[in-house]
């Protein structure tokens, strides 16, 4: 809703002369939604519906085949979070038969946003209605991975999107979706869909990569497919969100000791179940590698079958300057801690009603709040009792 | 970008505006070398052409012809207006945005309120209306008054409820100077708290001040400027203090430190939305992030460095400094103690040479020693403005929500009940018309409830935290 950073975004692009934005394809307003999710969500949503979803309409009739949509957003805010809430649901009405997968940038824990915690279960709550699935970036660890891993001293945004962009490539950009394959995907959000969420109480999607590390690091380095693959295997099942500090004690659990009643008791600690998994690798000798590691039963959900539960993407180009590397897009426990974490905050404000009359002077009442608190346990429930 | 509009009543009101114009002025000169009317400056500030007389059509691009501030100025003697019409500022004035009368308000919240807001009400709706005519976005207005007197406290306050009429959308950001305990005018007490009903109920935000704590400070930064302890490292003339240099060229009046500080907390309020930074804070954010209970808007307010330090490159130790104060006593706008304390929010904006590490830093340094309600232990803002104020390499305002206004409201009360008991002075009030005594007691409950929810988040603070159970999900 402010210029400043739209007219930064277009000249941007335009300078790197390689690719520009459509000049027409943008909208902005003079007044921001000042960190108010119910601003966003039921003033400038409704607002200024009929002209963003022209633009989007414009957009979409350019395309020989709409795979879908992938939206954008933070959800500390007011602007990203409530107006981006409310278009995902335009979009879901629009065309109901497209992928809509929202890219969702999660808030440093303090910051920037008092009310953070009230806008993310709002936003959070919505999009698990009107979404497909919820591709999540954590400030965080986007941040830590800048620190420790980048080795960049002084941190600005500009490094943390940096860092967000290559995870981002290094899923969407082409590979063989098939064994063996001849094409590359021609629908790369279906297929993520297809493979990544069987179910439509498990959306939440989050990615790791490896390896990670400053360019001029790169001439100096060398990887081996199985020493990434181990790695990225062991921060799935020990929810580790970089290659460093990995509890590599860890261990999945015995299958045959299981009890159902006692199933999730019976897990080791901090163990990571998956509902399941994609891994994507790009570079040389690709094709020599073994993921049978992945495979492994006791890694996933006792409801589905772990051939279905695990595929990999596979090109031989190298991507970004790494001669080997891989990603892994996981809709597991990964965002349990995060989740419940923010929830819980918010609930303690809302039991004391601090804020609330922000949100009701734009129209989002105390059970609307409800609802979605109630939406996200429910959520917490059942990632918690894989 | 969006626009504000500053609407000064009373004597207090106007001098201090016309101080902060004088610093908006010279802070856009400084940063705006090409003299290109930009974004920037048309938050405060229109460009007309007045060369053909009257007043042109607004200007949008190019370079600056003549600026006009987007201000209403207000008084019901003609003094202080009459006497900035005389001043270097007069061309940024248009007689159109003046409204005076000669006979003042007797320091009786009855005659400004009541009175001269039924005598003036729509000719001061008209000249908002015109004023809001010449924005594009207006987002804000800024109210800036004295709650003692009669012009200020009671037509200050009938301003703030015409405002919530016709323009319920935009903001309401006001700036309170609160008699000192041995204030000269003997029904201050009553003015104050009748004034304090209206605040209460129709601002989004209040930004108390109190006389005292500016005579403090003023005197705190002669002391260290005449004592040579700072010796040459202290520019005397800094903008926050002194008006040397400045358009004015009349001597220096003894209010006038005393209102530049002021002033300067409205220009860092809105410097974040007046310039770029990395980390930009919009108006709007501040009400939404600071205010969890909509009577609770009181923020106190603290500016530092108070006088800076001559070198630029500050190391890091200066810097940290600079957070420190923040958050001591004797760098408060008002009496008030916010360290021992409980805070509901705190937002810190910070102009200049800073990163945001050293922000990060600074508020996990401070945390520790400063009391957070339990249901928002992070409840921290920040904003980080790249723009520095003049002479300054950076600088911080520390808004706080915060349980230590309640003495300054306590107070007020206790000098209230005095007068009140004894049914003293009220007459002078009573026989204006629309008066009633139940005005009266409306407004002391009013004051009470306030204290009274301060006293309730008090209460919570130390004792055991229990977080509230969460919902449970029937598996």
């Amino acid at each position: 809703m402010e210029p400043k950073v739209i007219s930064q975004t277009l000249s941007t692009a335009a300078r790197s002369g390689y690719w520009k934005y459509d000049g027409r394809s943008h909208f902005c307003q003079k007044q921001g939604s000042g960190n108010n999710w119910a601003n966003g969500y039921s003033v400038h949503g409704p607002k200024h519906k009929e002209v963003i979803m022209d633009l989007v309409q414009r957009e979409a009739e350019k395309c020989d085949r709409l795979g879908g949509f992938f939206t954008i957003m933070s959800m500390a805010g007011g602007t990203g979070s409530g107006l981006g809430a409310f278009v995902t649901q335009c979009l879901r009405d629009a065309f109901p038969s497209s992928f809509i997968l929202n890219h969702v940038i999660w808030p440093y824990g303090t910051g920037e946003v008092i009310v953070q915690n009230y806008n993310s279960v709002l936003t959070l709550s919505h999009l698990y209605q009107s979404s497909d699935a919820l591709l999540v970036h954590e400030n965080d660890v986007i941040h830590k991975i800048c620190a420790q891993l980048m080795n960049i001293k002084q941190i600005s945004f500009r490094d943390v999107n940096q860092v967000i962009a290559h995870q981002l490539g290094s899923v969407f950009q082409p590979t063989y979706t098939a064994e063996g394959g001849l094409h590359y995907s021609r629908n790369p959000l279906g297929d993520l869909m297809e493979m990544l969420v069987p179910h439509p109480e498990f959306k939440m999607l989050g990615l790791r990569n490896i390896p990670q590390m400053p360019e001029n690091f790169l001439a100096y380095s060398t990887f081996s497919w199985p020493g990434l693959i181990k790695h990225l295997r062991q921060m799935l099942i020990a929810n580790a969100k970089m290659e460093e500090g990995i509890d590599w004690q860890v261990r999945p659990p015995c299958l045959g000791s299981s009890i159902p009643s006692s199933h999730s008791t019976n897990k080791p600690l901090h163990f990571n179940t998956s509902v399941a998994n994609l891994v994507i690798l790009r570079g040389k000798d690709m094709h020599s590698v073994d993921l049978g590691s992945f495979r492994d039963p006791s890694l996933y959900t006792s409801w589905l079958n772990p051939q279905d539960a695990f595929n990999a993407w596979k090109t031989p180009r190298s991507f970004n300057k790494y001669e080997k590397s891989a990603a892994l897009v996981s809709n597991s426990q990964f965002l349990l801690k995060p989740l419940d974490s923010v929830v819980g905050k918010a609930w303690n404000m809302f039991a004391s009603k601090a804020y609330i009359h922000q949100y009701t002077k734009f129209g989002i009442q105390e059970e609307d709040f409800l609802d979605s608190f109630t939406a996200l346990e429910q959520v917490i429930s059942s990632y918690s009792n894989l | 970008m969006t626009q504000s509009v500053v609407v000064q009543v009373g004597q207090c009101g106007n001098q201090v505006g016309c101080r902060f114009w004088d610093l908006a002025l010279r802070e856009h000169a400084a940063v705006n070398k090409k003299g290109i009317y930009d974004e920037a400056l048309s938050s405060f500030f229109r460009n007309v052409d007045t060369r053909s007389g009257g007043d042109g059509p607004d200007i949008y691009k190019g370079k600056i012809c003549s600026l006009k501030a987007r201000a209403l100025l207000i008084d019901m003697e003609e003094g202080v207006v009459n006497e900035i019409l005389q001043g270097p500022l007069r061309d940024v004035f248009d007689s159109k945005q003046l409204i005076t009368d000669v006979s003042g308000s007797g320091n009786n919240w009855a005659v400004g309120h009541k009175l001269y807001g039924c005598q003036y009400g729509e000719n001061i709706v008209e000249k908002l209306r015109k004023t809001a005519e010449h924005c594009d976005c207006l987002q804000c207005f800024f109210i800036i008054h004295s709650m003692g007197g009669g012009t200020g406290s009671g037509l200050g306050t009938f301003v703030l409820n015409l405002l919530e009429d016709e323009f319920p959308e935009v903001y309401r950001f006001v700036t309170s100077v609160y008699p000192s305990g041995e204030d000269d005018v003997i029904t201050s007490p009553y003015n104050s708290v009748l004034a304090m009903k209206e605040l209460n109920e129709h601002a989004d935000c209040v930004l108390p001040i109190e006389n005292e704590s500016l005579f403090e400070i003023v005197n705190k930064i002669h002391q260290m400027v005449n004592s040579g302890k700072l010796g040459s490292t202290v520019k005397q003339n800094s903008m926050i203090t002194s008006s040397t240099g400045s358009a004015k060229t009349a001597q220096e009046k003894p209010f006038d430190a005393m209102n530049n500080i002021v002033a300067n907390l409205l220009l860092n309020l809105t410097s974040s939305a007046r310039f770029e930074g990395s980390l930009n804070m919009d108006l709007n954010e501040i009400s939404m992030n600071l205010v969890p209970f909509p009577r609770l808007h009181y923020l106190v307010s603290s500016l530092t460095p108070l006088y800076t330090l001559a070198d630029v490159n500050v190391p890091s130790r200066r810097l940290d400094q600079m957070f420190s104060d923040a958050f001591s006593r004797d760098h408060q706008l008002i009496q008030a103690d916010p360290k021992h304390n409980l805070y509901l929010a705190c937002a810190l904006l910070v102009r200049g040479n800073v990163q945001l590490s050293d922000l990060r830093r600074n508020i996990e340094r401070l945390k520790p020693s400063l009391h957070f309600v339990s249901w928002n232990q992070e409840g921290w803002k920040t904003g980080l403005c790249s723009v520095p104020p003049v002479g300054h390499s950076h600088s911080l305002l520390a808004l706080a929500n915060n349980t230590c206004v309640k003495p300054t409201f306590i107070e007020l009360k206790d000098r209230f009940m005095k007068l009140y008991k004894k049914k003293a002075h009220l007459h002078h009030y009573l026989h204006i018309d629309g008066m009633e005594q139940s005005c009266f007691s409306e407004a002391i409950s009013s004051l009470s409830d306030l204290i009274e929810e301060y006293n309730e988040l008090d209460a919570t603070k130390g004792g055991p935290r229990t977080d509230p159970s969460r919902l449970k999900i029937a598996v």
